[in-house]
């Protein structure tokens, strides 16, 4: 049990590690960096009316953090099927190829569409602001970002949801859960990203 | 009360199969492409703008949700009113909601994306995201690794279960909804004024 309640904890201190082994050059300020194609109120508008259809049509709010659940079960039956299915996550969302699974592969398509109609596809392994701060190791920016990932699936599959399911479908359904989440999403997010692109 | 919708749709609670009917896949795959399509083009899956919004320098993200809540709101609640759509309340439990919440932020600030705008970055070829999602994953297994004992300690901390903010405070949904959508209108509008971009 007590391994359980440290391992958090664990996994944030060796997350923050290459971080703070990379010697940063100075602040960066990310308005000097390309903006958004549209206008944000009409991609939100969008957003919103979206989720009309996806409730109405198919009895479904948006989410994507699922998504990753339900690939982690994949592969784990593959090396482990028994010890998989004996998880009380997987007792209770045993992975299968739904409507949520399609949803976030397809985004990628999507999110592919948008950006080669609008002339901004990057094509890049590190994103410009993160180079002008930590340089162009792409082992440095790689082990940051695949630690920030299992930082960020442990607290979603935590709180019950992402800046998604939680962060746009369950605030506009005025869920205590999702106001509280959303919150404290941004008071993790600040409390990390001041120290790392601003000190 | 939280879901009279029920009476209309009780479909949700069979067994399900390990690959959902095509209908749901259809659907699934049409409304997925047009939510990553958007998240591109309101800038969400740039690492930039994602940090951009934790550093308080550029405000589209708390922009695209703010609008995207009033919208969704107003539409859904009055829909859900006629009984033509359910909804979807996950429990409220502190504990978890404000530790998970916290640790995700944290993760948030090193990713760089989120599971959802991660999506959209690849598409637009910001190859970085696939190890983000990669950690993701291993995340989501470690948090099941973790989900028996964490179901009976933390999961426990101030269960409150499916709860919504008009219940809690003994207001009428639709009142409440129509002071939620003014407030955030009126916020965006000083949003604005604040920070244009």
């Amino acid at each position: 049990m007590n391994l359980s309640r440290r391992s958090p904890l664990l996994i944030s201190v060796i997350t923050l590690v290459p971080v703070c082994l990379a010697n940063a050059a100075e602040a960066v300020d990310a308005r000097n960096y390309p903006g958004p194609a549209w206008s944000p109120y009409i991609v939100g508008a969008c957003i919103g009316v979206l989720s009309w259809l996806t409730f109405y049509f198919s009895d479904k709010p948006i989410g994507a953090s699922s998504f990753y659940a339900t690939v982690a079960g994949f592969v784990g039956k593959l090396f482990a099927k028994r010890h998989i299915e004996s998880l009380a996550y997987f007792k209770e969302n045993p992975p299968r190829v739904g409507w949520e699974f399609v949803f976030v592969l397809m985004a990628i398509v999507g999110g592919g569409i948008a950006a080669l109609t609008g002339g901004e596809f990057v094509n890049e392994w590190i994103p410009p602001m993160w180079e002008a701060r930590f340089g162009d190791s792409i082992a440095l920016r790689a082990s940051v970002a695949f630690g920030g990932g299992i930082l960020m699936a442990f607290g979603a599959r935590m709180a019950g949801g992402c800046t998604s399911g939680h962060g746009i479908s369950g605030t506009m359904q005025l869920n205590v859960a999702s106001w509280i989440a959303v919150i404290c999403f941004f008071i993790g997010g600040m409390a990390v990203a001041f120290p790392l692109f601003k000190l | 009360m939280i879901d009279p919708g029920k009476a209309v749709k009780q479909s949700t609670e069979k067994p399900e199969p390990p690959v959902a009917g095509a209908s749901k896949l259809i659907t699934g795959a049409i409304f997925g492409l047009a939510f990553g399509f958007l998240l591109q083009k309101g800038g969400v899956g740039k690492f930039n703008i994602l940090i951009g919004q934790l550093l308080l320098q550029d405000f589209t993200v708390a922009k695209i949700m703010l609008t995207a809540i009033v919208v969704g709101m107003v539409g859904i609640f009055i829909l859900h009113h006629f009984a033509k759509v359910n909804l979807h309340i996950k429990p409220t439990r502190i504990g978890s909601n404000v530790i998970g919440g916290l640790f995700f932020g944290a993760g948030f600030a090193l990713i760089g994306y989120c599971p959802g705008t991660a999506a959209a970055a690849i598409g637009q070829g910001s190859w970085d995201a696939l190890f983000g999602m990669a950690g993701l994953v291993a995340g989501s297994w470690i948090f099941a690794e973790f989900s028996g004992a964490l179901k009976k300690t933390v999961q426990k901390w101030g269960d409150m279960g499916k709860v919504l903010v008009p219940d809690l405070m003994h207001a009428p949904r639709g009142i409440f909804v129509v002071i939620v959508a003014v407030l955030l209108t009126a916020g965006l509008f000083v949003m604005e004024r604040i920070f244009p971009r």
